[in-house]
């Protein structure tokens, strides 16, 4: 799970402009069996998403707007129960989740006196029964179920493998009976920045190849694959400012990264893609 | 002053009379009447004769040490003239001496007249003296041109300088300003020279040892007050490019003189010192001339200079002890004379007893006089470490010359423990976040907060990006980081931002640097790094391999200027990007309140009579302790200087004449930033002079042109200048200070003394009040001066600039090899420990008198382990009232806070008010916690005063030791409960309100009640985030668009809402908002199943889902929603027009399914009937095609035609269980 970064960019290439639906994500994993599948959908979710950043401005001009919701009202006209939304999606290489709520959006202000808040507009995306017009909440709901990237489903999902390997870490660290603070604590106590786990007793990880181990302070999950672009943004907001307070630290991304962004090691910021096995606590006798 | 060493030489005076008339006014009873006459009439020299011994000496080895300047500095007076110069020797004229450039035509006959002159000027004021100091450049030129009259005048003591400005007719562009020596009037043209510039060394020889930048080492005539800047400056002067500039401009202009010398004379007596152009001779050609005690050419004249210089070193009437013992090391290693001597005609020998010819004549001659002064200074010699004494006793030369001195060598070496060993720090740490200091609760706003959370990051990203690239060639502090830490100081507002950053910033500083390549981690008042208690042989290996790839690091000559190594020109270049006014002041005060702290730290004194074994682990621990203090002091002590003194440094010459004076009047208006007379004069008498000195002499290392002439300063000086004649080493005794002790201070004053900005004249000037610095009689008996606490490793850690000495000794085995400076590398110390607890302040009183005389005649491990133990119990017992009473208080508070809450109603008031009413309930209470702070310390102290005392301890004083705890620890939790506790019952009570507050608000589902997972599970079950991912691709495939070959088997759909009801049983994974989406899914699916909307998978004909399969899926759902979902599920979504219209699209439509699953979820008590009856008969409103509305119709009169039987039993079960179903999903 661990690639080196020419295994990954030989992934990421394959990405290019490939719609986030289910079917691309069965040939992804056709393509490369041997990666798990967890870690080819974080990848494809992470590139897409780059990809999504780099061109949401285009489709966010009055024009573009204009036209799609056009194009959609043709489209539906034609015939309601084809997939319009989803098709002009796939077509101008947009997230169908984000192209529904374009959508949507214009769909209000057309119908509705006050221009829609972002919570309604939220609530509606999770619960399209409650848009008024029947085709319109048919054909969101159809983008929503059909988008593996973006939308409320993926975001739950998303949460929930988060949440999930949080729960995985504590019960390994109650296993291995290494006292810690969880985020919570720590907030209650008044910490400004929180890490998953701060240990209360640090542990050494001792490294195959390496003459010492490295001190953990701290451990973070992440249940995502460590791309340079995630890793950078997360060492900046997270692991830097974990460190600036409370030394060196663990930094786990179950999913893999990318190998050669395990450069800060000597500094005191260690990947792993698992929990480590080599672990040496602090032996009572010694101090 | 030649005349004394004439006589000397001619045997009219003794050696011993001659120090005396030196070290004191008076001559000694013991003087005899002629020896008395011969001095006396010299008396008003006498200050100026070490001086000019000390340049004489140099000007006599300049020849053997051609590359001049970098010669340990001279001392006052300028450099006196080569007698060997190749033109011919010096005809017989003392004014030979006082050349610094070969060619000497014109000598002074009376070596007198200079120094009366000298003596004239001297007799004024000392600030006057700076009056009509020249610009850098007329200073430098002076060089060789005129301002070099200056420059003598001006020196201390050295009749030299003049004549050799005169030895050079082709620079001697102004004979009026600078006419031969002796004819000079001290008039007001006397212009005070710049300080002499030392060449670069670049010889073949001194290559390796010697440092490009020595410029410490001039001779000390030049003030240094007088002289603007280069010098100053560049130690700190990043910012400050002038001066470097100036520097490098001065090194031009020299390079430019010494190469128009060397046109004009024939042989160059000094190799250019251009570092570019190497002389073709420079590599491997020379080689070294053996020294032969048999060719040494006037062996009495030299043991009587010997023994003189020997006997000044001895009394501390030069300067620098160790820059004495580095020239005297440099004769012994010395390689050939530069000229040819050969050529030269055989002396007589009244030419030899006399001054008139060269001192050395041969490199015999030198390495005799080295191993001659050296025998004088074995004690010296022999402390030292091993490996500077295993080069000394390996020295062939020393062999040759003395071996008997080589045999005391040999033997010091042997027994020797004093290895100097270096650590290498481990990389950098970061201050740890403590939630007692750093919290929101410290912060005077939530922004205030925030803005010092973001800043401490960006202080940290700025440290490691400084780390990374602070080495690279070309990087600029300023041009990479400044704009960013000038923004980061621009966000700290608020005066309390300040000081949190100023914290952050002073303990890094201590972490980081707080020895120059400390082991770290172990900072004052921290607790020591844990990487130090993983077991040494894990930490020694780490710091060996590190060791390995630790770059050497040349200090910088023997006498270099105040640098800022390693990870301190981090926070020096920090501080000056930073240019903020209220960062520099917070720090002064920062600092100088640490500097205090630490230095009135009760470090345990000596205890002479400690006989047994232990006494030695604890002094183990006690230099340790001492060692970390001094180290952490000299640090603080070293940037309170920098700051305090930046903004009157800069790179333009010191002002002169009435700008001076009416600078003074303003300076000495302003009062010092901490007062270090009275701390030091405290330090004196209280003989911790080895604790107060070192880190004053930092401070003072920094100190502008003006501070020396401040009369607070002054006296300082004054004081520390008695100090330093009285460290005599060879006077040991009880009652004395310790010998490293001593060595100590002499290396830190020797090298303070040699600084530019203090006027090397101070020195000398001095009367000596001298012999005995008894500062006061109550001193007491044994203070930390008497108690061994340096050794030779803080010794080098301190003065890194004492390994020179072992790098010239190096240098001189491995030849001329290695020019990168030395393969020598830095010294650093080994780790050290953190303190131990901190005297209590509160000690007032005749109890208090008591306690201290109690503790006198123990052991010190006694008071150590009381005032632990107090520090401790008293910390905790403020740590316990928080735990009970106030967390008790904080109980109260939430539950009278409940009620507020259910009386008035949701809103439940302003919540200020509401803070207001419970503490002025509450807060009362808080008096209890003296009594209860009492209580538990007299019940926890004892104990530990018992576990951590030795059990011979006898009874009345252990429980002496227990009762002096308990009061301790008392008073000291009582302090601050009695200030604090309101506030901390207030702010505890505020936090309680707003979490009540805010649990109030959203997420009730979150809040709600939750059962776990059974106590037999084993969390098998699938993830949920799995689930939601499978119930995704069913959904998406139902809704399509899909493939012709895509569908589900009805065993995977089973399968699936199987792994569902697991993972709904086991809550291990389940997090709310998953489970609320799972909730919708199910309900879509469900949907989905009524409309026959799932493609089966299978042969076309099977193509949907049986009947009956369709119902056995229905009631797995119905039974999840009843038993397993513990959130609200959805159900009102099944009959939403979107979900119902869906079998619109069906042909033939089957209503059977939804009716089904109408009637199950009012038989389960999902749903009540009427719920479902409105549901219905909204549906009716929304718009369908005509057949579609018409079936709808029917269904809902079929629903609604059955009879009502379950109605009284739904009722019973909606009371038991509320309405799950009409409870709206959050999401």
């Amino acid at each position: 799970m661990i690639l080196t970064k020419a295994q990954y960019d030989e992934i990421a290439q394959c990405l290019v402009s490939v719609p986030p639906t289910r079917q691309s994500l069965r040939k992804l994993k056709q393509r490369f069996p041997s990666q798990s599948q967890a870690t080819l959908l974080s990848i494809f979710s992470q590139e897409y998403q780059k990809h999504i950043k780099r061109t949401h401005a285009k489709h966010h001009t009055s024009e573009a707007i204009e036209s799609y919701y056009q194009r959609y009202l043709n489209g539906v006209v034609k015939n309601g129960a084809a997939p319009v939304l989803l098709d002009l999606a796939n077509e101008v290489d947009y997230a169908p989740s984000l192209m529904a709520r374009l959508i949507l959006e214009r769909f209000l202000q057309e119908h509705e006196e006050t221009p829609p808040s972002k919570s309604i507009i939220n609530s509606m995306l999770r619960d399209p029964s409650q848009i008024p017009d029947g085709v319109l909440a048919n054909q969101v709901y159809q983008c929503i179920v059909n988008d593996c990237c973006y939308g409320p489903l993926v975001d739950c999902i998303k949460h929930a493998i988060g949440h999930e390997h949080e729960v995985l870490l504590r019960d390994l660290l109650l296993e291995k009976n290494l006292s810690f603070l969880d985020e919570d604590q720590l907030r209650a106590k008044g910490y400004d920045k929180t890490p998953d786990f701060i240990l209360q007793v640090p542990v050494v990880m001792l490294c195959p190849l390496a003459v010492e181990g490295h001190i953990i302070h701290w451990i973070e999950s992440k249940a995502s694959f460590g791309d340079e672009c995630s890793h950078h943004a997360y060492l900046h907001d997270q692991f830097w400012s974990y460190w600036n307070r409370f030394g060196p630290g663990l930094v786990i991304y179950w999913y893999g990264f990318i190998q050669e962004l395990d450069c800060n090691r000597e500094r005191g910021i260690l990947l792993k893609a698992c929990f480590p096995t080599n672990i040496v606590t602090l032996c009572h006798s010694i101090a | 002053m030649a005349a004394v060493l004439e006589s000397l030489l001619r045997e009219e005076v003794s050696v011993a009379a001659v120090v005396r008339w030196i070290a004191r006014s008076t001559q000694g009873s013991e003087d005899n009447a002629g020896e008395a006459a011969a001095l006396s009439s010299l008396r008003a020299l006498r200050k100026e004769f070490v001086p000019f011994l000390l340049n004489f000496l140099r000007e006599q080895s300049s020849r053997v040490l051609p590359q001049g300047p970098p010669t340990p500095a001279k001392t006052p007076g300028a450099s006196a003239a080569l007698p060997g110069r190749p033109g011919g020797p010096p005809r017989g004229s003392r004014g030979a001496r006082s050349q610094l450039f070969p060619p000497t035509e014109a000598q002074s006959t009376a070596a007198e007249a200079p120094l009366a002159r000298r003596g004239g000027r001297r007799r004024g004021p000392g600030p006057a003296r700076e009056r009509g100091g020249r610009g850098l450049e007329e200073g430098v030129s002076g060089e060789s041109l005129p301002g070099a009259g200056g420059r003598r005048l001006r020196g201390s003591g050295s009749p030299s300088r003049p004549s050799l400005t005169l030895s050079d007719p082709p620079n001697l562009s102004n004979l009026e300003e600078f006419p031969p020596v002796g004819s000079v009037p001290p008039g007001p043209t006397g212009t005070k020279p710049s300080r002499r510039i030392n060449p670069t060394p670049v010889s073949e020889e001194r290559s390796l040892s010697k440092p490009k930048t020595c410029f410490t080492s001039p001779p000390i005539s030049c003030v240094p007050s007088s002289q603007p800047s280069a010098l100053d400056t560049s130690p700190w002067g990043l910012g400050l490019p002038p001066g470097c500039r100036s520097l490098q401009e001065e090194r031009e202009m020299l390079r430019k003189e010494r190469s128009k010398q060397l046109q004009q004379s024939p042989t160059p007596t000094c190799p250019t010192p251009e570092l570019g152009s190497p002389l073709p001779s420079r590599t491997g050609s020379l080689t070294d001339e053996p020294a032969d005690p048999a060719r040494v050419s006037s062996r009495q004249r030299l043991e009587l200079v010997a023994l003189v210089y020997s006997s000044c070193i001895a009394e501390n009437l030069v300067p620098n002890l160790f820059l004495e013992l580095f020239f005297v090391f440099q004769l012994l290693t010395a390689r050939r004379m530069v000229t040819a001597k050969d050529s030269d005609p055989e002396l007589s020998p009244a030419v030899l007893d006399s001054l008139e010819s060269p001192l050395f004549q041969s490199i015999h001659d030198c390495v005799f006089f080295a191993v001659q002064v050296l025998e004088c200074h074995f004690q010296v010699l022999s402390n030292l470490d091993k490996g500077t004494l295993k080069l000394l006793a390996e020295n062939e030369r020393l062999l040759c010359f003395s071996p008997a001195l080589q045999g005391r060598l040999r033997a010091a070496y042997e027994g020797s423990v004093a290895k100097v060993s270096l650590v290498m720090p481990p990389s950098t740490q970061a201050v740890s976040f403590q939630p007692e200091t750093d919290n929101r609760a410290n912060f005077s706003s939530d922004r205030a907060f925030h803005t010092f959370k973001k800043q401490r990051d960006v202080f940290y990203e700025v440290l490691r990006e400084w780390e990374d690239h602070h080495e690279e060639p070309g990087w600029d502090f300023e041009k990479g980081l400044g704009s960013r830490i000038r923004a980061m100081m621009g966000q700290l507002s608020a005066a309390c931002s300040h000081s949190h950053f100023v914290r952050l910033f002073q303990k890094q500083l201590l972490q980081m640097c707080q020895s120059p390549g400390g082991a770290g981690g172990t900072v004052l008042g921290e607790a020591p790094d844990v990487l130090s208690m993983l077991g040494a042989d894990k930490l020694g290996r780490l710091w060996r391999l590190q060791e390995r790839l630790m770059a050497p690091q040349s200090s910088g000559g023997p006498c270099p200027p105040p640098t800022f190594p390693g990870c301190q020109g981090f926070f020096r270049d920090f501080i000056l990007s930073a240019s903020s006014f209220q960062f520099n002041q917070h720090l002064m005060d920062s600092l100088s309140l640490k500097i205090q702290e630490l230095n009135g730290l009760a470090l345990p004194q000596h205890e002479p009579n400690d006989e047994d074994g232990e006494s030695d682990v604890d002094w183990q621990g006690e230099r340790k302790q001492f060692a970390v203090v001094l180290l952490s002091l000299r640090l603080l002590a070293k940037f309170l200087g920098f700051v305090a003194f930046l903004p009157y440094r800069g790179p333009e010459p010191p002002p002169t004449g009435e700008l001076q004076d009416s600078i003074l009047a303003l300076r000495s208006q302003v009062p010092p930033v901490l007062d270090v007379r009275t701390l030091l004069q405290r330090g004196l008498q209280a003989r911790r002079a080895v604790l107060t000195v070192p880190w004053l002499v930092e401070f003072l290392s920094f100190a502008d042109h003006v501070v020396p002439l401040l009369e607070y300063y002054r006296d300082i000086f004054t004081l520390l200048l008695r100090l330093h004649r009285s460290l005599v080493l060879s006077q040991e005794s009880e009652g004395k200070m310790c010998f490293l002790n001593k060595l100590l201070l002499l290396a830190v004053l020797g090298w303070l003394f040699q600084i530019p900005t203090v006027p090397e004249d101070l020195f000398f000037l001095e009367e000596g009040p001298s012999y005995a610095f008894e500062v006061d009689t109550v001193a007491p008996e044994h203070g930390l001066d008497n108690a061994p606490v340096v050794d030779q490793q803080l010794l080098y850690t301190c003065c890194p600039y004492i390994g020179e000495l072992r790098k010239l000794l190096a240098s001189w085995v491995s030849g001329s090899s290695g020019r990168s400076g030395g393969f020598m590398r830095k010294i650093t110390p080994t780790t050290t420990t953190s303190l131990g607890a901190q005297p209590s302040q509160t000690s007032q009183g005749l109890q208090a008198q008591l306690a201290q005389a109690f503790f006198h005649n123990q052991p010190p491990s006694l008071r150590r382990t009381v005032e632990f133990v107090a520090e401790r119990i008293g910390s905790n017992c403020v740590k316990h009232i928080k735990a009970t009473l106030v967390a008790d208080l904080v109980r109260q508070a939430e539950s009278l806070l409940q009620e507020q809450l259910v009386t008035q109603g949701e809103e439940g008031g302003d919540p200020a008010q509401l803070l207001e009413i419970l503490c002025s309930q509450l807060c009362p209470h808080g008096a209890q916690a003296l009594a209860l702070g009492r209580e538990f310390c007299q019940r926890k102290s004892p104990g530990a005063v018992r576990a951590l005392l030795p059990e011979e301890t006898p009874a009345a004083v252990l429980s002496s030791a227990e009762n002096i705890a308990v009061g301790l620890a008392t008073e000291k939790a009582c302090a601050w409960l009695s200030a604090n506790i309101t506030a901390l019952i207030r702010r505890e009570v505020k936090a309680a309100v707003s979490r009540t507050l805010r649990a109030q608000g959203p997420e009730p589902a979150a809040r709600g009640e939750r059962r776990g997972c059974s106590r037999a599970c084993e969390h098998h079950a699938p993830l949920p985030s799995h689930l939601i991912s499978e119930i995704k691709d069913v959904l998406s495939l139902a809704v399509g668009p899909r493939d012709p070959d895509e569908g589900v088997s009805p065993e995977h759909l089973e399968q699936l809402l199987g792994q569902l009801g697991q993972t709904l049983r086991c809550r291990q994974f389940l997090c709310p908002p998953a489970e609320q989406h799972l909730a919708k899914c199910s309900v879509e699916l469900a949907s989905l199943l009524v409309a026959d909307q799932i493609p089966i998978l299978g042969p076309p004909a099977q193509y949907r889902l049986e009947r009956g399969q369709a119902r056995r899926l229905l009631h797995m759902l119905l039974s999840l929603w009843k038993e397993d979902f513990q959130g609200p599920v959805p159900l009102q979504l099944l009959l939403s027009p979107r979900n119902v219209g869906l079998l619109a699209d069906t042909r033939p439509r089957e209503w059977d399914l939804l009716l089904f699953l109408l009637r199950e979820l009012v038989e389960k008590g999902l749903m009540g009937r009427m719920e479902i009856e409105a549901c219905l008969g909204s549906l009716h409103q929304a718009q369908w095609p005509g057949d579609f509305a018409e079936e709808l119709a029917t269904l809902s009169n079929l629903f609604l035609a059955e009879p009502h039987l379950p109605e009284p039993q739904l009722r019973a079960c909606e009371l038991v269980q509320p309405n799950r179903g009409t409870v709206l999903a959050q999401s």
